[in-house]
C-alpha cells in the first residue's frame, strides 16, 4: 500500500445526524417541507381533531350494541344502532331467499371467494382450472336454484343480495373478459371487415351510460322478441352487464397491445407462429401483464357497478339494504345500512386492488431490465 | 444503371439455388426502395450485404422471410414462391431464421422457453426433445448456463447468442441477419462473431447484412454491395476489398474502412 491509501479505513462509520434518517427527519421532509405543505398538514390534523371524536363516540362509544333492542336506539340517536346490522343481517346478505334454505347462498358465496381466492395463484392458470370453474359454477348454480339432489326448487326472483351481486360480477366479467380480448384483437385487425365491427361495437357501448343499456335491456328488448317468449329479468341484466363490460375491457387491453414493441410481432413471425400462436403465446401475455392495472380498474367499477340492477327490480346488495330499511319496526337507519354494505364493497374492491398491484409486480419482477 | 455485373449473370440459376430473387421491386408509399434486385444464393453460400445506410439492406432480407412484401418480381426459397399465400409463407419463415439487430427476445419467457416455444407449437415436437435441442444449441452458443435466466437479465451478446439459438432451434436451412452486431457495445461484438463463424463452419446457408468488414473477409463466399435500393456491385471479398469496380463502392469503403 502506498503513503497515500494507509488512512483508509481507519475512520469509523458514524450515524447520520438526525435530520437525515429517522421520524423527525421523515416528518420534515415528508410534511413540513414547504410552507403550503405544512399550512396542509396542519389544517388536516385540525380537520381530523375536529372529525374524529364525534365519529367515534357515535360509531363506537355511544352506539347501541348487536344485541339492543329497538326501542333503545330509538331513545338515543346520538349513537350508532348495531343492532340493525344483526337483526337485518340475513336478509341484507341474502333477501328473500327461503330463511330456512339461506345456507345455500351462504355456501354459495363462500365456493365463489374460494374458487376467486385460488384463481389468485398462479399455479392454477392452467387449462383444467377452466373444469375446476366449470364444476364450481354447475355447483352454485344447483344450490341457488335447486330442484336437484333433493334441494327445493329457488326460483331466481327470489335471489337477491350478496350472492346476486357475485354471480353478477364474476359471471360477467368471465364471459366479458373473452369477448373483450378477441373485440381488443378486432380492433386492431388487418382485416377492415373485422376492424370496423369491432371499433362500432366498442364504440356504441362505450357511448352509452350503464344505466341506459339496463333499461334497454329490460324494456325493449322484449319488444324484440317474438309474442310468447319471454327471458327472464335476471339473464337479461346479465348479458347487459357483460356487453358493456366486455367493451370497457377490450379498450384496456387495446392499450397494452399497443405498447408492444413491433419487434415482438416480427420474431414470432420469423419463427412461423402462426396470428393465434403469436397472440396467444407471445403478444397476450405481455399486453394483458401491461393492461392489469386499467383491467383492474373496470373490474372495480363494474363490481359496484352491479348496484344499478336496482333499477330493473332485481335485489344485489345494495337493494336488500335498502328494502330491510322499509321495514317500519327499522325505519331510518340509513347510515348503519349503508355503512355495512358499504364495507363490505370496500373489503371486495380492497383485495381486487391489492392482489392486482401484487401480480403487477409478480409479472413484471423477471423481466425488469 | 451503375450495377456492373449483368442481369444475366446474377439470373444463372443452379439448380442448388436456394433463395432466388428476380426482378424485384418493392416501394413504401412512393418511396421506391428496392429496385430491381436479382440475386441468387446457393446452398451453404455465405453472403455478406453492406451498404450505407438506408440503401435497402434491412428491406432485401426482410423480404427473403415475407417480413416485408414486394411488390413486382418472384422471391423463391427453398422452392417456395413467396405469394400472398399464408401458408407458404408460414412454411418459408420455418426454414429461415432470422436475427434482429435489437435481439427481439420475448422478455416473458426464459431463455430455454424463448428456444423452445416454436419447436413446440410450430414444429409440434416433444417438450422433452425441443429442451434436449435447444440446451444443445444453448451449449453451443455458451449460454446454457443461463438456459433458466429471463431475457432482460442477460447482457446484449448474451442475448444476441441466446436469439441466435432460438432460431437455430426450428433447424432452418436458411439464416438471416440484420446488423446483429450493430447495437452491441464493443466488447460483445466478438462473442457474437464468434458465433456466426462457427455456424459458416457448420455449413449453413447465411445472409448476413452487417459492416463487420473483418467477419467478411474471413467467412463470406460473396459480398454485395447495395445503395439506394439497388445492387451495386456483387463479388467475392478478395475483389471486392482490394479491387472495387463501381466509384460508389469505393466510397463507401473508404468511409467504412477510415475508422
Ligand atoms: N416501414 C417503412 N415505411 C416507409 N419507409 C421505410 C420503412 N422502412 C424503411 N423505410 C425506408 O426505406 C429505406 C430503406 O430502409 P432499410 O431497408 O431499413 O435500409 P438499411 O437497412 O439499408 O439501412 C430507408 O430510406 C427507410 O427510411
Ligand atoms: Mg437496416
Amino acid at each position: 500500500m502506498t503513503e497515500n491509501v494507509q488512512h483508509a479505513g481507519s475512520l469509523p462509520d458514524e450515524r447520520p445526524p438526525i435530520t437525515v434518517v429517522g421520524p423527525i427527519a421523515w416528518v420534515r421532509n415528508n410534511l413540513f417541507n414547504t410552507w403550503y405543505n405544512a399550512l396542509l398538514t396542519i389544517s388536516i390534523i385540525w380537520l381530523l381533531y375536529k372529525i374524529i371524536p364525534g365519529l367515534l363516540s357515535w360509531l363506537v362509544i355511544n352506539a347501541h350494541g348487536f344485541s339492543a333492542p329497538v326501542q333503545e336506539c330509538r331513545a338515543d340517536y346520538s349513537g350508532a344502532c348495531w343492532s340493525f346490522v344483526s337483526e337485518k343481517l340475513r336478509f341484507i346478505l341474502f333477501g328473500t331467499f327461503p330463511y330456512d334454505e339461506q345456507w345455500r347462498p351462504l355456501l354459495t358465496i363462500m365456493i365463489f371467494i374460494g374458487l376467486l381466492a385460488a384463481s389468485c395463484d398462479k399455479r392454477f392458470w392452467k387449462p383444467w382450472f377452466l373444469a375446476v370453474w366449470a364444476g364450481g359454477l354447475a355447483l352454485v348454480s344447483a344450490l341457488m336454484w335447486g330442484g336437484v339432489l333433493g334441494l327445493t326448487y329457488v326460483e331466481n326472483s327470489l335471489w337477491g343480495g350478496l350472492p346476486l351481486t357475485i354471480i353478477l360480477s364474476v359471471v360477467g366479467l368471465a364471459v366479458a373478459f373473452p369477448m373483450s380480448i378477441l373485440l381488443a384483437l378486432g380492433r386492431r385487425s388487418n382485416l377492415p371487415g373485422i376492424k370496423a365491427v369491432s371499433v362500432a361495437y366498442i364504440e356504441l357501448i362505450r357511448g352509452v351510460p350503464l344505466i341506459s343499456l339496463l333499461f334497454m335491456a329490460s324494456v325493449m328488448l322484449p319488444l324484440f322478441l317474438p309474442n310468447g317468449v319471454t327471458i327472464d329479468k335476471l339473464v337479461r341484466a346479465q348479458v347487459a352487464f357483460i356487453l358493456f363490460a366486455a367493451a370497457y375491457m377490450a379498450e384496456a387491453i387495446r392499450g397494452g397491445l399497443q405498447a408492444i414493441p413491433k419487434g415482438q410481432y416480427e420474431a414470432a413471425d420469423g419463427l412461423g407462429l402462426g396470428y393465434w400462436l403469436k397472440m396467444r403465446k407471445i403478444i397476450l401475455p405481455q399486453a394483458l401483464a401491461i393492461a392489469i392495472p386499467p383491467l383492474v380498474n373496470t373490474f372495480i367499477s363494474f363490481f359496484k357497478d352491479t348496484s344499478l340492477v336496482i333499477i330493473i327490480g332485481l335485489y344485489d346488495l345494495l337493494g336488500t339494504a335498502k328494502a330491510a330499511l322499509t321495514d317500519p319496526t327499522w325505519r331510518g337507519f340509513y347510515k348503519e345500512a349503508y355503512l355495512f354494505i358499504g364495507l363490505i364493497y370496500w373489503v371486495f374492491c380492497f383485495f381486487m386492488s391489492k392482489y392486482s398491484q401484487w401480480l403487477e409486480k409478480d409479472l413484471n419482477r423477471a423481466r425488469r431490465r | 444503371m451503375a450495377t456492373t455485373t449483368s442481369a444475366a449473370a446474377q439470373r444463372q440459376t443452379g439448380t442448388d439455388a436456394i433463395i432466388q430473387c428476380v426482378g424485384v421491386h418493392k416501394w413504401y408509399g412512393e418511396f421506391h426502395v428496392l429496385k430491381d434486385i436479382n440475386l441468387s444464393v446457393r446452398k451453404g453460400e455465405r453472403i455478406v450485404v453492406c451498404g450505407p445506410s438506408g440503401s435497402g439492406k434491412s428491406t432485401l432480407i426482410r423480404c427473403i422471410n415475407r417480413l416485408e412484401e414486394h411488390q413486382r418480381g418472384q422471391i423463391i426459397v427453398d422452392g417456395i414462391e413467396l405469394t400472398n399465400n399464408l401458408k407458404n409463407i408460414e412454411l418459408v419463415r420455418r426454414e429461415v431464421g432470422m436475427v434482429f439487430q435489437h435481439f427481439n427476445l420475448f422478455p416473458h419467457l426464459t431463455v430455454l422457453e424463448n428456444c423452445t416455444l416454436a419447436p413446440i407449437w410450430v414444429r409440434r415436437q416433444p417438450k422433452a426433445e425441443a429442451e434436449a435441442t435447444a440446451m444443445k444449441y444453448l451449449e453451443r452458443v455458451q449460454i446454457a448456463s443461463q438456459a433458466n435466466k429471463f431475457p432482460g437479465q442477460l447482457s446484449g451478446g448474451q442475448q444476441q447468442r441466446v436469439a441466435i439459438a432460438r432460431s437455430l432451434c426450428m433447424s432452418p436451412k436458411i439464416m438471416l441477419f440484420d446488423e446483429p452486431t450493430s447495437a452491441l457495445d464493443p466488447e460483445m461484438v466478438k462473442e457474437v462473431l464468434d458465433v456466426m463463424i462457427g455456424l459458416a463452419e457448420t455449413g449453413m446457408t447465411m445472409l448476413c447484412v452487417t459492416h463487420e468488414m473483418g467477419f467478411a473477409k474471413s467467412v463470406a463466399d460473396r459480398v454485395i454491395f447495395m445503395d439506394r435500393g439497388e445492387i451495386v456491385e456483387q463479388n467475392t471479398p478478395d475483389e471486392f476489398f482490394t479491387n472495387p469496380r463501381s466509384e460508389r463502392t469505393r466510397l463507401f469503403l473508404s468511409q467504412i474502412l477510415s475508422h
